[in-house]
């Protein structure tokens, strides 16, 4: 019996609990497929082989023993490297963290622990999760699996890509403005932003707090169902995590939604649409007609205010979060200062990437004297008016239906210099962070260049459920998640 | 030219909690293990989130309602951003525009009996950096960063400028002092760091026509004492005013800084200049997303009212007049803090002598305390044990001194494993042959026979030789063991007065 | 809100603590105006009456027991710091003001 990260999640465990294959035949072949491809994809910035293979080793021990073990015992999981693992060096893609080894685990890798799921290796991201292309990683660019002169979208862009590519059958990022949700798209594969507090944030490297959020990566809804399940729950330690009970999405998933009333809002057909991923969309939800759902047109009004709103909530937040980067307790420290304050300065000027310079300096901007009203202040309250007409459409559907990028991958290199388009690209994910509402992207399509379309689903806080079997409703149907990409690897193995 | 001398007070006390307030170290002064008492929440390291300990808060409304504050419906926690090493998140997590309680007053005892009040502008809560400690040698040494205080939490009461002079400032820091301690929510040890103090200071000038003109305000940094509060403002007041003299330059004026900041130089008396940080006033103060803001409903501050203790100043009067006791006991008394006085009330209350128990749990109590090191609720002698013994004094069934021995020999008991009771007070009397003649008509009888044989000695006594009564005590104490020679004397003299 | 300037640029990094190129200043304050005068749209927004909203989900009242838990060894806290003596971690001398 053969394995293969390609698998859902559903077939491994069973594949696992039926002793076909071990976990330790599993992880060795997402190691080896790593070791074929990733130099290609570029998903990885650290796999510790040898630690791999002990987890494995250990469950299936355990497994041997007759032990009861977690929902995902064996399964490897790969984490984005901006989520704290005890011993672990998390280095957020920035030369600020290149040495940094965390004390501590984060909480959802405890529950990855707690799961028995297999920590396979550490994924590549826009530095401190700054960017929708992984371009601004200071130690690698990561590849689309699709087209590798594409990006794999970003900032989780390690992530998605490792599970597009064979790499892993799951995998872990978090999401800011899309960070999550665009790199599923660009890399066909489902990945999910939960509602805001739904996961714990704890050892989660802050970007932005009130926007960031950890969700799942896998090869279906399946797989990202008995992920999320594994990462949610309340969690003492951070403040904003929710205590609300969390439902065993896995087991309701193939359960079809009777009734279902799908949004479409006309403020998310406009211009600057790709007339392919437009058709994509509606192709999507004219098959949500066919099961039987009512499709129904929303506004949200205020959407056309989403990027403005976030590119001051979200770099004010950033300006603060990343201020403890000083070189004092740890992280970079300049080698050629003068005094106490040339080396902060010096320090954080050379260990900071453009980007997270970019953004420290608008967000500081934005909170600084005489600014705070016109800028932060002020996009707070738009933020609220956007949260309200999220309110209002789901009082008439269930589900909110829109593309999740304007435009399927673009290219490494065309939008770099031009941060404002780049921003631009966030237009149809962002108003989830700003509102707090659970978001998915899951394939609905291909391109003529045979590029991955993402479909995005939006529900009320705290229905994830409901978003989940929404989703697996569209894809059991369509089935686009069945399709690979074609991997370029070594010609020697 | 009147001079008038306005202060403002800051004050940051670090509340007693057993744990810091956003995570589970334990808040304890502990500068001789440097980095020991940290995790990754105030070490600040990424990842790491904060979580409102609910005592600190609890002890935060505990203390405003006792300063009389307005408190706040909603309140929400702010960063304050500014870079220094003794600070990890290069945020201080504090309370800007809607702190917990605001509007507030305390009355501050005055010599002249009619107490002063000084309104309180706000509290807040927020958490305390680290300490730094700078090469001293002048070589420019590395500084070393001790992230041990790191999160403890610290309350900050802002006075209004209402104080008017040096001692009137230390009378508000002695007063409030005496509350916080009272109510324990701090240790107030100035020691340790636990109090400390700003002074805003300036000076009203009424020149010769009549027009008050205002100095700049200087804000004295470093007040650590109860001292250096008083000596630094008294210096400050008479700086500006030579400057004044010299310069003219007055609030407002071009050139003059709207505030400037000075430090008190405790060993040379005086006040430096410090530099202005650079931007310093600008803390791009946001509210912090890791945080949830609070709100606080009528029942919830009723439910805190109806734990809250009479306040000191209160008590202080009332035990004054409840108990006939002097001023100076009624402080000793609250000053101990809030056990302490429960213990002198039960005790005073039992034995019927205010003044007696005054003067056993401020001398007798207290030296045992201190030389024990134990707090009242590990004390051997329990209020109503010394009450019973009191009891025996006042009813001059015990002289004072035998009160004392019974008192000594109940403390070397329980050292020995015999706990202190009522039964074994009247135990040690009976096996030290301690107790007066029971009815005093024994004594009388006694004493009346005395007097009656020695008629010199009592016109001595008549004619005012109290002396002459020396001979007399003894005859009736060699009759009656176990009799207080000072009662003796005091009855041989009523006796022989009445007859 | 009127045009970023290039002191605009070197004052917010000094504020922020960034050593910039002397390059970098002209090509930040060129990027961050773009940005913000795209932000300049939220002026068409009409926001009386509208509360703030820092938070996504708003909920109130987050606390903890004042229970101690473990703090890490010394090791474990200074084992990211760039400079320490083993005890304390170590910055260049402060200049104390005053």
């Amino acid at each position: 019996m053969t394995t293969t990260a390609f698998l859902n999640t559903p077939e491994l465990l069973d594949q696992l609990q039926s002793g076909e294959v071990t976990s330790t035949d599993l992880v060795t072949t997402c190691l080896d497929r790593i070791a074929k491809v990733d130099d290609h994809i570029g998903a990885f910035l650290n796999v510790d082989r040898d630690a791999a293979l002990q987890q494995a080793v250990n469950i299936d021990e355990r497994r041997q023993a007759g032990e009861t073990l977690g929902p995902l015992a064996g399964v490897p999981v790969a984490v984005k490297d901006n989520i704290c693992a005890n011993g672990t060096r998390t280095t957020c893609a920035s030369r600020m963290l290149e040495e940094f080894v965390p004390p501590y685990d984060a909480h959802v890798i405890q529950l990855l622990r707690q799961a028995d799921a297999v920590l396979i290796g550490r994924t590549n991201l826009d530095e401190f999760a700054m960017g929708s292309s992984c371009e601004n990683s200071a130690f690698q660019s990561t590849r689309n699996p699709w087209d590798t002169e594409r990006t794999p979208g970003g900032s989780s862009g390690g992530s998605a890509a490792a599970v597009a590519a064979g790499m892993t059958p799951l995998s872990i990022g978090s999401d800011t403005g899309g960070s999550i949700r665009q790199p599923a798209a660009f890399c066909g594969v489902v990945g999910m932003k939960p509602t805001y507090g739904r996961v714990s944030r704890y050892g989660l490297v802050a970007f932005a707090s009130s926007l960031d959020q950890i969700g799942p990566f896998a090869n279906d809804v399946t797989g990202a169902a008995f992920l999320l399940e594994a990462l949610s729950g309340h969690d003492q330690r951070d403040s904003t995590s929710i205590d609300c009970p969390v439902p065993a999405y896995s087991q309701t998933l193939d359960q079809p939604l009777g009734g279902l009333r799908i949004g479409i809002a006309k403020e998310h057909f406009i211009e600057g649409l790709d007339a392919e991923v437009e058709q994509a969309v509606h192709a999507a939800v004219d098959v949500y007609r066919s099961l039987g759902a009512e499709v129904k047109q929303v506004t949200l009004p205020h959407s056309q205010y989403c990027v403005a709103v976030y590119y001051i909530v979200a770099p004010s937040e950033a300006s603060s979060n990343l201020a403890r980067y000083d070189g004092v307790h740890y992280g970079h420290r300049a080698t050629d200062f003068e005094n106490m304050v040339d080396m902060y300065s010096a320090s954080r000027g050379e260990a900071f990437g453009d980007e997270v310079k970019r953004r420290i300096m608008l967000g500081t901007y934005a909170l600084s004297a005489g600014y705070y009203d016109a800028y932060y202040l002020k996009a707070l309250k738009v933020r609220r008016l956007i949260r309200q007409d999220f309110d209002r459409a789901f009082e008439d559907v269930d589900v909110i239906a829109s593309p999740v990028t304007p435009t399927p991958a673009f290219k490494i290199g065309e939008l770099i210099d031009d941060p404002l388009a780049m921003y631009l690209t966030d237009m149809y994910t962002i108003s989830a962070n700003l509102a707090g509402t659970p978001g998915i992207s899951l394939p609905c399509g291909f391109s003529s260049d045979g590029l991955p379309i993402g479909l995005q689903l939006q529900a009320a806080p705290f229905e994830e459920e409901r978003l989940l079997r929404a989703a697996r409703m569209y894809e059991r149907e369509a089935e686009w998640h069945t399709q690979r990409p074609s991997v370029p690897s070594h010609s020697t193995s | 030219m009147k001079v008038t001398t306005i202060v403002g007070l800051e004050v940051h006390v670090q509340l007693l909690t057993r744990t810091k307030i956003f995570c589970g170290c334990v808040n304890r002064f502990n500068p001789n293990a440097p980095n020991t008492q940290t995790c990754p929440v105030c070490l600040g390291l990424p990842g790491s989130l904060p979580v409102m300990n609910e005592e600190a808060f609890r002890l935060s409304l505990i203390t405003a309602m006792s300063l009389n504050c307005e408190l706040a419906s909603f309140t929400k926690w702010d960063r304050k951003q500014y870079y220094y090493p003794d600070l990890p998140k290069a945020y201080q997590i504090s309370q800007y525009d809607l702190p917990f309680s605001h509007d507030g007053w305390l009355d501050v005892s005055t010599d002249e009996g009619e107490p002063r009040r000084i309104r309180i502008n706000r509290a807040h809560l927020e958490e305390d950096a680290g300490k730094n400690t700078h090469d001293e040698s002048g070589r420019g040494g590395d500084s070393h960063v001790d992230l041990n205080r790191c999160g403890t939490p610290l309350l900050e009461i802002v006075s209004e400028p209402d104080i008017r002079s040096a001692a009137e400032a230390k009378a508000y820091l002695e007063d409030l002092h005496l509350l916080l301690t009272y109510l324990g929510v701090s240790d107030c040890n100035m020691q340790e760091g636990s109090l400390r103090c700003d002074a805003n200071v300036n000076l009203h000038i009424e020149q010769d026509d009549g027009e008050t003109i205002a100095t700049p305000i200087v804000e004295v940094k470093n007040l650590n004492s109860f001292r250096g509060v008083e000596a630094s403002i008294a210096y400050e007041a008479e700086r500006q005013q030579n400057e004044f003299a010299e310069t003219g330059l007055k609030i407002g004026d071009p050139g003059a800084p709207a505030k400037t900041t000075r430090g008190w130089n405790a060993e040379r008396g005086v006040t430096i200049a410090q530099r202005i940080k650079e931007e310093a006033s600008d803390y791009r103060y946001f509210p912090d997303p890791d945080l949830m803001p609070v709100t606080v409903s009528e029942e919830q501050l009723a439910d805190v009212r109806s734990g809250l203790c009479e306040f000191p100043a209160v008590r202080r009067a009332r035990i004054e007049e409840d108990y006939g006791l002097s001023k100076y006991d009624a402080s000793v008394v609250i000053n101990q803090g809030q056990d302490f006085a429960d213990y002198f009330e039960a005790v005073a209350q039992v034995c019927g002598d205010g003044k007696q128990a005054a003067n056993w749990v401020t001398q007798n109590v207290l030296r045992e305390l201190n030389e024990r090191r134990v707090a009242l609720d590990e004390f051997p002698i329990s209020a109503g044990i010394l009450a019973a013994l009191l009891q025996q004094i006042v009813g001059g069934q015990l002289t004072v001194k035998s009160g004392r021995e019974v008192f000594d020999e109940l403390l070397s008991g329980h050292d020995e494993g015999t706990p202190p009771s009522e039964d074994r007070i009247t135990e040690i009397v009976e096996d030290k042959g301690l107790a007066m003649p029971s009815d005093t008509g024994e004594l009388d009888a006694l004493i009346d026979a005395t007097i009656a044989a020695h008629e010199k000695a009592v016109d001595d006594i008549r004619n005012g030789k109290l002396q002459a009564a020396g001979p007399l005590i003894g005859k009736v104490m060699r009759q009656l063991k176990g009799s207080d020679p000072q009662a003796v004397r005091q009855r041989i003299i009523e006796r022989i007065q009445q007859t | 809100m009127s045009e970023l300037t290039a002191d605009d640029v070197k004052k917010v990094a000094s504020l922020a603590r960034l050593t910039l190129a002397e390059g970098d200043v002209a090509r930040y304050q060129e990027q961050l105006g773009n940005v913000l005068n795209y932000v300049d749209r939220l002026d068409e927004v009409d926001t009386t009456d509208v509360e703030p909203m820092a938070h996504a989900i708003e909920t109130v009242n987050v606390f903890r027991q004042d229970e101690p838990r473990d703090s890490l060894d010394r090791e474990q806290a200074l084992a990211n710091a760039p400079q320490t003596d083993g005890t304390y971690f170590l910055v260049p001398a402060i200049l104390d003001e005053g």
